[in-house]
Protein backbone atom coordinates (compact mmCIF):
# COMPACT_ATOMS: atom_id res chain seq x y z
CA UNK A 1 0.00 0.00 0.00
CA UNK A 2 2.00 3.37 -0.50
CA UNK A 3 0.15 6.59 0.16
CA UNK A 4 1.29 9.92 -1.26
CA UNK A 5 1.16 12.73 1.22
CA UNK A 6 1.27 16.39 0.03
CA UNK A 7 4.03 18.16 1.17
CA UNK A 8 3.83 21.66 0.37
CA UNK A 9 3.74 23.32 3.72
CA UNK A 10 2.60 22.63 7.00
CA UNK A 11 2.71 18.81 9.10
CA UNK A 12 3.59 16.58 6.76
CA UNK A 13 6.29 14.84 8.48
CA UNK A 14 3.54 13.96 11.20
CA UNK A 15 1.36 11.85 8.83
CA UNK A 16 4.87 10.08 7.57
CA UNK A 17 5.63 8.98 11.17
CA UNK A 18 2.53 7.80 11.70
CA UNK A 19 1.34 6.06 8.34
CA UNK A 20 5.08 3.84 8.55
CA UNK A 21 4.45 2.71 12.37
CA UNK A 22 1.16 1.49 10.46
CA UNK A 23 3.53 -0.59 7.69
CA UNK A 24 2.46 1.94 5.06
CA UNK A 25 4.71 3.03 2.42
CA UNK A 26 4.65 6.90 1.93
CA UNK A 27 6.00 9.22 -0.47
CA UNK A 28 5.91 12.91 -0.44
CA UNK A 29 4.44 15.41 -3.24
CA UNK A 30 5.84 18.79 -3.82
CA UNK A 31 5.32 18.67 -7.53
CA UNK A 32 3.87 16.95 -10.65
CA UNK A 33 6.99 14.96 -11.15
CA UNK A 34 6.03 13.26 -7.20
CA UNK A 35 2.96 13.39 -8.11
CA UNK A 36 3.00 11.12 -11.28
CA UNK A 37 4.09 8.63 -8.98
CA UNK A 38 1.73 5.16 -8.63
CA UNK A 39 -0.53 5.65 -5.61
CA UNK A 40 -3.41 4.03 -3.11
CA UNK A 41 -4.20 6.96 -1.47
CA UNK A 42 -3.46 10.41 -0.84
CA UNK A 43 -2.79 12.67 2.58
CA UNK A 44 -3.49 16.49 2.91
CA UNK A 45 -2.21 17.18 6.20
CA UNK A 46 -2.81 20.45 8.18
CA UNK A 47 -1.26 23.72 7.54
CA UNK A 48 -2.79 27.03 5.95
CA UNK A 49 -4.86 26.31 3.48
CA UNK A 50 -4.02 29.76 1.54
CA UNK A 51 -0.53 28.68 1.38
CA UNK A 52 -1.23 25.10 0.33
CA UNK A 53 -3.78 26.53 -2.47
CA UNK A 54 -1.11 29.07 -3.74
CA UNK A 55 1.62 26.15 -4.13
CA UNK A 56 -1.01 23.64 -5.32
CA UNK A 57 -2.13 26.05 -8.00
CA UNK A 58 1.24 27.39 -9.29
CA UNK A 59 2.84 23.74 -9.30
CA UNK A 60 -0.27 23.18 -11.93
CA UNK A 61 -1.02 20.18 -9.10
CA UNK A 62 -4.91 21.57 -8.23
CA UNK A 63 -6.50 19.56 -11.41
CA UNK A 64 -4.10 16.24 -11.58
CA UNK A 65 -4.90 15.93 -7.65
CA UNK A 66 -8.67 16.88 -8.30
CA UNK A 67 -9.71 14.47 -11.19
CA UNK A 68 -7.29 12.04 -9.21
CA UNK A 69 -9.77 12.30 -6.03
CA UNK A 70 -13.18 12.40 -8.07
CA UNK A 71 -12.04 9.75 -10.14
CA UNK A 72 -11.52 7.33 -6.96
CA UNK A 73 -8.34 7.77 -5.21
CA UNK A 74 -8.98 7.50 -1.41
CA UNK A 75 -7.86 10.75 0.38
CA UNK A 76 -7.47 12.13 4.41
CA UNK A 77 -7.51 15.47 4.59
CA UNK A 78 -6.91 17.16 7.89
CA UNK A 79 -7.76 20.73 9.46
CA UNK A 80 -6.44 22.39 6.35
CA UNK A 81 -6.65 19.35 4.82
CA UNK A 82 -10.43 19.19 5.25
CA UNK A 83 -10.59 22.91 4.12
CA UNK A 84 -8.87 22.13 0.77
CA UNK A 85 -11.74 19.61 -0.09
CA UNK A 86 -14.91 21.34 0.30
CA UNK A 87 -16.69 22.75 -2.07
CA UNK A 88 -14.93 26.32 -1.61
CA UNK A 89 -11.60 24.31 -2.79
CA UNK A 90 -10.72 21.17 -4.55
CA UNK A 91 -14.77 20.76 -4.14
CA UNK A 92 -14.65 16.79 -4.35
CA UNK A 93 -16.60 16.85 -1.01
CA UNK A 94 -20.13 17.86 -0.60
CA UNK A 95 -19.09 19.94 2.22
CA UNK A 96 -18.84 23.83 3.47
CA UNK A 97 -16.13 24.06 5.54
CA UNK A 98 -15.75 27.12 8.44
CA UNK A 99 -11.91 28.38 8.97
CA UNK A 100 -10.57 29.25 12.14
CA UNK A 101 -13.79 28.18 13.07
CA UNK A 102 -13.06 28.60 17.17
CA UNK A 103 -10.84 31.63 16.62
CA UNK A 104 -7.48 32.50 17.19
CA UNK A 105 -4.56 30.38 18.76
CA UNK A 106 -6.52 31.18 22.08
CA UNK A 107 -9.15 28.88 20.96
CA UNK A 108 -7.17 25.97 19.93
CA UNK A 109 -8.12 23.07 22.61
CA UNK A 110 -8.26 19.40 23.13
CA UNK A 111 -10.73 17.44 24.17
CA UNK A 112 -11.71 13.19 23.43
CA UNK A 113 -14.95 12.05 21.80
CA UNK A 114 -16.94 9.65 20.02
CA UNK A 115 -15.62 8.96 16.75
CA UNK A 116 -18.42 6.66 14.88
CA UNK A 117 -16.96 3.31 14.33
CA UNK A 118 -13.96 3.70 16.43
CA UNK A 119 -15.13 4.49 20.23
CA UNK A 120 -13.14 7.77 22.13
CA UNK A 121 -10.77 9.49 20.49
CA UNK A 122 -8.02 12.14 21.04
CA UNK A 123 -8.77 15.23 19.14
CA UNK A 124 -6.36 18.22 18.87
CA UNK A 125 -8.10 21.39 17.74
CA UNK A 126 -5.35 23.96 16.60
CA UNK A 127 -7.03 27.02 15.30
CA UNK A 128 -9.45 24.57 13.28
CA UNK A 129 -12.20 25.04 11.18
CA UNK A 130 -15.31 22.58 11.42
CA UNK A 131 -17.62 21.78 8.67
CA UNK A 132 -20.80 23.73 8.81
CA UNK A 133 -22.70 22.71 5.80
CA UNK A 134 -23.05 19.35 4.71
CA UNK A 135 -25.07 17.58 1.71
CA UNK A 136 -25.82 14.12 -0.02
CA UNK A 137 -23.24 11.21 0.42
CA UNK A 138 -21.43 12.87 2.91
CA UNK A 139 -21.73 10.84 6.69
CA UNK A 140 -20.93 12.26 9.90
CA UNK A 141 -18.40 10.71 12.01
CA UNK A 142 -17.87 13.10 14.51
CA UNK A 143 -19.15 15.74 16.56
CA UNK A 144 -18.14 18.60 19.33
CA UNK A 145 -20.66 19.92 20.86
CA UNK A 146 -23.14 19.95 18.23
CA UNK A 147 -19.98 20.88 15.33
CA UNK A 148 -19.28 18.23 13.02
CA UNK A 149 -15.78 17.91 12.80
CA UNK A 150 -15.44 14.80 10.99
CA UNK A 151 -16.94 13.08 8.25
CA UNK A 152 -16.73 10.61 5.03
CA UNK A 153 -17.92 10.85 1.33
CA UNK A 154 -17.09 7.67 0.11
CA UNK A 155 -13.31 7.26 -0.11
CA UNK A 156 -13.06 10.70 1.57
CA UNK A 157 -12.05 10.76 5.03
CA UNK A 158 -11.89 14.59 7.02
CA UNK A 159 -11.07 15.25 10.30
CA UNK A 160 -11.25 19.39 11.56
CA UNK A 161 -8.87 18.17 14.45
CA UNK A 162 -5.18 16.46 14.38
CA UNK A 163 -4.72 12.75 15.10
CA UNK A 164 -1.43 13.10 13.73
CA UNK A 165 -0.77 14.51 16.83
CA UNK A 166 -1.85 12.12 18.71
CA UNK A 167 -0.46 8.26 19.53
CA UNK A 168 -3.87 7.04 19.23
CA UNK A 169 -3.42 5.52 15.49
CA UNK A 170 -6.70 4.49 15.14
CA UNK A 171 -8.38 6.88 12.51
CA UNK A 172 -4.97 6.83 10.55
CA UNK A 173 -6.05 2.71 10.28
CA UNK A 174 -9.29 3.48 9.82
CA UNK A 175 -8.15 5.63 6.93
CA UNK A 176 -5.91 2.36 5.72
CA UNK A 177 -8.73 0.46 5.58
CA UNK A 178 -11.07 2.70 2.86
CA UNK A 179 -7.62 2.11 1.07
CA UNK A 180 -7.82 -1.25 0.86
CA UNK A 181 -11.11 -1.87 0.74
CA UNK A 182 -10.88 0.22 -2.76
CA UNK A 183 -7.83 -1.23 -3.86
CA UNK A 184 -8.97 -5.35 -3.28
CA UNK B 1 -1.05 15.81 26.75
CA UNK B 2 -3.75 18.40 26.65
CA UNK B 3 -1.76 21.63 27.94
CA UNK B 4 -1.90 24.76 26.57
CA UNK B 5 2.43 24.42 26.20
CA UNK B 6 0.91 21.34 23.87
CA UNK B 7 -1.05 22.84 21.77
CA UNK B 8 1.17 25.92 21.16
CA UNK B 9 3.75 23.74 20.04
CA UNK B 10 1.28 22.01 17.76
CA UNK B 11 0.82 25.41 16.29
CA UNK B 12 3.97 25.55 15.46
CA UNK B 13 4.06 22.18 13.80
CA UNK B 14 1.47 23.67 11.37
CA UNK B 15 3.54 26.50 10.32
CA UNK B 16 6.71 23.92 9.26
CA UNK B 17 7.88 24.30 5.23
CA UNK B 18 6.39 27.70 5.37
CA UNK B 19 7.54 31.28 5.45
CA UNK B 20 6.47 34.26 8.04
CA UNK B 21 6.91 37.56 6.51
CA UNK B 22 7.21 40.43 8.12
CA UNK B 23 4.68 43.36 7.05
CA UNK B 24 3.74 46.94 8.15
CA UNK B 25 0.68 47.75 6.58
CA UNK B 26 -2.66 45.30 6.21
CA UNK B 27 -2.08 45.82 2.29
CA UNK B 28 1.71 44.20 2.89
CA UNK B 29 -0.25 41.41 4.90
CA UNK B 30 -2.72 40.45 2.02
CA UNK B 31 0.08 40.64 -0.52
CA UNK B 32 1.55 38.44 1.48
CA UNK B 33 -0.95 35.64 2.67
CA UNK B 34 -1.82 35.66 -1.45
CA UNK B 35 1.68 34.59 -2.25
CA UNK B 36 1.57 31.40 0.22
CA UNK B 37 2.81 32.73 3.33
CA UNK B 38 1.81 30.49 6.08
CA UNK B 39 2.18 33.55 8.90
CA UNK B 40 2.73 37.21 9.02
CA UNK B 41 4.72 39.12 11.49
CA UNK B 42 2.99 42.84 12.39
CA UNK B 43 5.26 45.04 13.08
CA UNK B 44 5.38 49.07 12.87
CA UNK B 45 8.92 48.84 11.38
CA UNK B 46 10.64 46.62 9.60
CA UNK B 47 14.60 45.40 11.11
CA UNK B 48 16.47 47.66 8.48
CA UNK B 49 14.15 50.12 9.00
CA UNK B 50 14.43 50.24 13.10
CA UNK B 51 18.52 49.38 12.40
CA UNK B 52 18.49 52.51 10.04
CA UNK B 53 16.36 54.82 12.61
CA UNK B 54 18.19 53.65 16.14
CA UNK B 55 16.97 54.97 18.93
CA UNK B 56 14.46 52.85 21.61
CA UNK B 57 12.17 50.29 19.45
CA UNK B 58 9.47 48.81 21.23
CA UNK B 59 5.98 46.88 21.00
CA UNK B 60 3.94 47.98 18.06
CA UNK B 61 0.76 49.61 18.20
CA UNK B 62 -1.89 47.54 19.12
CA UNK B 63 -4.47 49.15 16.62
CA UNK B 64 -1.81 48.73 13.76
CA UNK B 65 -1.74 45.18 14.83
CA UNK B 66 -5.41 44.19 15.16
CA UNK B 67 -5.49 46.07 11.44
CA UNK B 68 -3.70 43.61 10.03
CA UNK B 69 -5.56 40.77 12.49
CA UNK B 70 -8.96 42.02 10.63
CA UNK B 71 -6.84 41.89 6.99
CA UNK B 72 -5.97 38.03 6.86
CA UNK B 73 -6.72 34.51 8.24
CA UNK B 74 -3.42 33.28 8.69
CA UNK B 75 -1.86 33.47 12.06
CA UNK B 76 -1.04 36.92 12.90
CA UNK B 77 2.66 37.47 15.29
CA UNK B 78 4.29 40.28 17.14
CA UNK B 79 7.09 41.29 18.53
CA UNK B 80 7.37 42.04 21.98
CA UNK B 81 10.92 43.43 23.94
CA UNK B 82 12.96 40.50 25.70
CA UNK B 83 11.97 40.28 29.10
CA UNK B 84 8.94 43.02 28.98
CA UNK B 85 6.35 40.64 30.43
CA UNK B 86 3.33 43.88 30.51
CA UNK B 87 4.13 44.16 26.44
CA UNK B 88 3.09 40.54 26.30
CA UNK B 89 0.18 40.66 28.13
CA UNK B 90 -0.65 43.29 25.82
CA UNK B 91 -0.37 41.35 22.94
CA UNK B 92 -1.96 38.21 24.51
CA UNK B 93 -4.71 40.41 25.19
CA UNK B 94 -5.34 41.16 21.47
CA UNK B 95 -5.13 37.53 20.89
CA UNK B 96 -2.15 37.65 18.72
CA UNK B 97 -1.17 33.84 17.53
CA UNK B 98 1.97 33.94 18.69
CA UNK B 99 4.65 36.42 20.02
CA UNK B 100 8.25 37.02 19.35
CA UNK B 101 10.53 37.67 22.55
CA UNK B 102 12.61 39.63 20.07
CA UNK B 103 16.35 41.01 20.34
CA UNK B 104 15.14 42.44 17.19
CA UNK B 105 13.39 45.62 19.74
CA UNK B 106 15.54 46.93 22.59
CA UNK B 107 15.95 44.48 25.59
CA UNK B 108 13.84 45.71 28.52
CA UNK B 109 15.75 43.62 30.76
CA UNK B 110 18.67 42.28 30.87
CA UNK B 111 19.27 39.45 33.29
CA UNK B 112 15.53 38.19 32.95
CA UNK B 113 13.69 36.88 29.90
CA UNK B 114 10.21 37.02 30.39
CA UNK B 115 8.15 33.81 32.34
CA UNK B 116 6.34 32.29 29.16
CA UNK B 117 4.66 29.53 31.09
CA UNK B 118 2.30 31.99 32.84
CA UNK B 119 1.00 32.60 29.40
CA UNK B 120 -1.92 30.91 27.24
CA UNK B 121 -0.73 32.43 24.22
CA UNK B 122 2.62 30.86 22.59
CA UNK B 123 6.09 32.44 22.30
CA UNK B 124 8.70 31.98 19.49
CA UNK B 125 11.98 33.23 20.61
CA UNK B 126 15.80 33.66 18.77
CA UNK B 127 18.62 31.49 19.67
CA UNK B 128 22.29 31.57 18.59
CA UNK B 129 23.11 27.62 20.13
CA UNK B 130 21.49 24.83 21.43
CA UNK B 131 21.88 26.42 25.24
CA UNK B 132 20.15 29.71 24.04
CA UNK B 133 17.62 27.55 22.24
CA UNK B 134 16.98 25.08 25.25
CA UNK B 135 16.81 27.79 28.37
CA UNK B 136 14.24 29.37 26.13
CA UNK B 137 12.24 26.25 25.74
CA UNK B 138 12.72 25.89 29.51
CA UNK B 139 10.87 29.35 30.35
CA UNK B 140 7.97 28.28 27.91
CA UNK B 141 8.85 29.32 24.48
CA UNK B 142 6.99 26.50 22.24
CA UNK B 143 8.45 27.37 19.01
CA UNK B 144 12.85 28.64 18.05
CA UNK B 145 14.19 30.69 15.76
CA UNK B 146 18.02 31.42 14.85
CA UNK B 147 18.55 35.10 15.96
CA UNK B 148 20.53 35.67 12.54
CA UNK B 149 21.33 39.57 12.16
CA UNK B 150 17.63 41.07 11.26
CA UNK B 151 17.75 44.28 8.60
CA UNK B 152 20.94 42.97 6.90
CA UNK B 153 20.23 41.11 4.44
CA UNK B 154 23.44 38.78 5.13
CA UNK B 155 22.55 35.30 6.24
CA UNK B 156 26.05 34.50 7.74
CA UNK B 157 24.76 34.87 11.00
CA UNK B 158 21.38 32.93 10.73
CA UNK B 159 24.13 30.41 9.12
CA UNK B 160 26.27 29.86 11.80
CA UNK B 161 23.49 30.11 14.77
CA UNK B 162 21.70 26.98 12.78
CA UNK B 163 25.23 24.99 12.19
CA UNK B 164 26.15 25.84 15.34
CA UNK B 165 22.62 24.10 16.71
CA UNK B 166 22.81 21.49 14.94
CA UNK B 167 26.48 20.20 15.48
CA UNK B 168 26.04 20.70 18.95
CA UNK B 169 22.95 18.43 19.02
CA UNK B 170 24.72 16.19 17.25
CA UNK B 171 27.62 15.95 19.60
CA UNK B 172 24.72 15.74 22.53
CA UNK B 173 23.27 12.35 21.27
CA UNK B 174 26.60 11.25 20.80
CA UNK B 175 27.40 11.06 24.75
CA UNK B 176 26.42 8.23 27.10
CA UNK B 177 23.74 8.48 29.43
CA UNK B 178 25.98 9.31 32.52
CA UNK B 179 27.66 12.07 30.81
CA UNK B 180 24.31 14.13 30.56
CA UNK B 181 24.40 15.20 33.54
CA UNK B 182 27.39 17.41 33.18
CA UNK B 183 26.46 18.42 29.63
CA UNK B 184 23.02 20.26 31.38
CA UNK B 185 25.12 21.70 33.70
CA UNK B 186 26.94 23.42 30.82
CA UNK B 187 24.27 24.31 29.04
CA UNK B 188 22.24 25.58 32.11
CA UNK B 189 19.24 23.79 31.22
CA UNK B 190 17.19 20.83 33.58
CA UNK B 191 18.34 17.43 32.87
CA UNK B 192 14.70 16.78 31.18
CA UNK B 193 15.80 18.38 28.48
CA UNK B 194 18.93 17.71 27.76
CA UNK B 195 18.13 14.09 27.40
CA UNK B 196 15.00 14.74 25.35
CA UNK B 197 17.54 16.34 22.57
CA UNK B 198 20.00 13.07 23.23
CA UNK B 199 16.90 10.90 22.33
CA UNK B 200 15.91 12.29 19.85
CA UNK B 201 18.43 14.04 17.52
CA UNK B 202 16.33 17.45 17.80
CA UNK B 203 14.84 20.16 20.05
CA UNK B 204 11.61 19.24 21.60
CA UNK B 205 10.33 22.24 19.73
CA UNK B 206 9.99 23.30 15.95
CA UNK B 207 12.56 25.65 14.59
CA UNK B 208 12.76 28.55 12.14
CA UNK B 209 15.45 30.15 10.37
CA UNK B 210 15.45 34.16 10.79
CA UNK B 211 17.50 37.05 10.00
CA UNK B 212 19.12 38.71 6.75
CA UNK B 213 17.43 35.68 4.68
CA UNK B 214 16.96 37.87 1.30
CA UNK B 215 15.93 35.51 -1.64
CA UNK B 216 14.83 32.48 -2.71
CA UNK B 217 18.84 30.63 -2.22
CA UNK B 218 19.30 31.81 1.00
CA UNK B 219 15.99 30.26 2.21
CA UNK B 220 16.82 26.65 0.36
CA UNK B 221 20.65 27.08 2.51
CA UNK B 222 18.80 27.38 5.53
CA UNK B 223 16.46 24.57 4.97
CA UNK B 224 19.02 21.94 3.79
CA UNK B 225 21.09 23.41 7.11
CA UNK B 226 18.29 21.68 9.20
CA UNK B 227 15.69 24.74 9.58
CA UNK B 228 11.86 23.60 9.86
CA UNK B 229 10.90 26.79 8.14
CA UNK B 230 11.79 30.27 7.42
CA UNK B 231 11.24 34.17 8.67
CA UNK B 232 12.17 36.84 6.28
CA UNK B 233 11.24 40.13 7.30
CA UNK B 234 13.20 43.22 5.24
CA UNK B 235 13.80 40.62 2.49
CA UNK B 236 10.47 40.95 1.24
CA UNK B 237 9.33 44.85 1.42
CA UNK B 238 13.32 46.05 1.14
CA UNK B 239 13.34 44.10 -2.92
CA UNK B 240 12.11 45.67 -5.88
CA UNK B 241 9.56 43.30 -6.91
CA UNK B 242 8.09 42.04 -3.07
CA UNK B 243 4.61 40.00 -4.65
CA UNK B 244 7.45 37.88 -7.09
CA UNK B 245 9.97 37.46 -4.31
CA UNK B 246 7.46 36.51 -1.88
CA UNK B 247 6.18 33.60 -3.95
CA UNK B 248 10.03 32.97 -4.83
CA UNK B 249 10.88 32.25 -1.48
CA UNK B 250 7.28 30.59 -0.50
CA UNK B 251 8.26 28.45 -3.67
CA UNK B 252 12.17 27.54 -2.75
CA UNK B 253 11.22 26.48 1.02
CA UNK B 254 8.44 23.63 -0.59
CA UNK B 255 11.70 22.65 -3.00
CA UNK B 256 14.61 23.36 -0.74
CA UNK B 257 15.83 20.22 -2.73
CA UNK B 258 15.43 20.67 -6.09
CA UNK B 259 18.45 22.92 -7.60
CA UNK B 260 16.54 23.21 -10.94
CA UNK B 261 13.38 24.56 -9.31
CA UNK B 262 15.19 27.00 -7.42
CA UNK B 263 16.90 28.43 -10.45
CA UNK B 264 13.19 28.68 -12.18
CA UNK B 265 12.51 30.53 -9.26
CA UNK B 266 15.81 32.67 -8.71
CA UNK B 267 15.56 33.99 -12.30
CA UNK B 268 14.37 37.82 -13.04
CA UNK B 269 13.19 38.98 -9.24
CA UNK B 270 14.18 41.92 -9.82
CA UNK B 271 16.67 44.30 -7.11
CA UNK B 272 16.96 41.94 -3.91
CA UNK B 273 17.38 44.18 -0.67
CA UNK B 274 20.84 46.04 -1.09
CA UNK B 275 22.62 44.47 2.41
CA UNK B 276 24.63 45.30 5.09
CA UNK B 277 27.45 42.72 5.42
CA UNK B 278 27.89 41.53 9.01
CA UNK B 279 31.46 43.35 9.30
CA UNK B 280 29.42 47.03 8.61
CA UNK B 281 27.36 46.52 11.59
CA UNK B 282 27.67 48.81 14.56
CA UNK B 283 25.15 46.64 16.41
CA UNK B 284 24.90 43.04 16.96
CA UNK B 285 21.34 42.40 17.76
CA UNK B 286 22.20 38.74 17.99
CA UNK B 287 24.35 39.53 21.29
CA UNK B 288 20.96 41.28 23.24
CA UNK B 289 19.13 38.22 25.71
CA UNK B 290 21.05 34.80 26.41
Amino acid sequence: MKIAILALQGAFAEHETALRKLGAETFLVRNKQDWAQEKDGLVIPGGESTAMTRIMRDEELWDPIRDEILGGLPVFGTCAGLIMLDKEHLSTMNITALRNAYGRQLGSFYTDDEFKGIGRVPMTFIRAPYIAEHGDGVEVLATVDGRVVAARQGAQLVTAFHPELNDDSRIHEYFLDIVSAKSI
Amino acid sequence: MSDRSTLNRNLAQMLKGGVIMDVTTPEQARIAEKAGACAVMALERIPADIRAAGGVSRMSDPKMIKGIQEAVSIPVMAKCRIGHFAEAQILEAISIDYIDESEVLSPADDVYHIDKRKFNVPFVCGAKDLGEALRRINEGATMIRTKGEPGTGDVIQAVRHMRMMQSEIRRLTSLSEDELYEAAKQLRVPYELVSYVHDNGKLPVVNFAAGGVATPADAALMMQLGAEGVFVGSGIFKSGDPVKRAQAIVKAVTNYNNPSVLAELSEDLGEAMVGINESEIQLLMAERGK
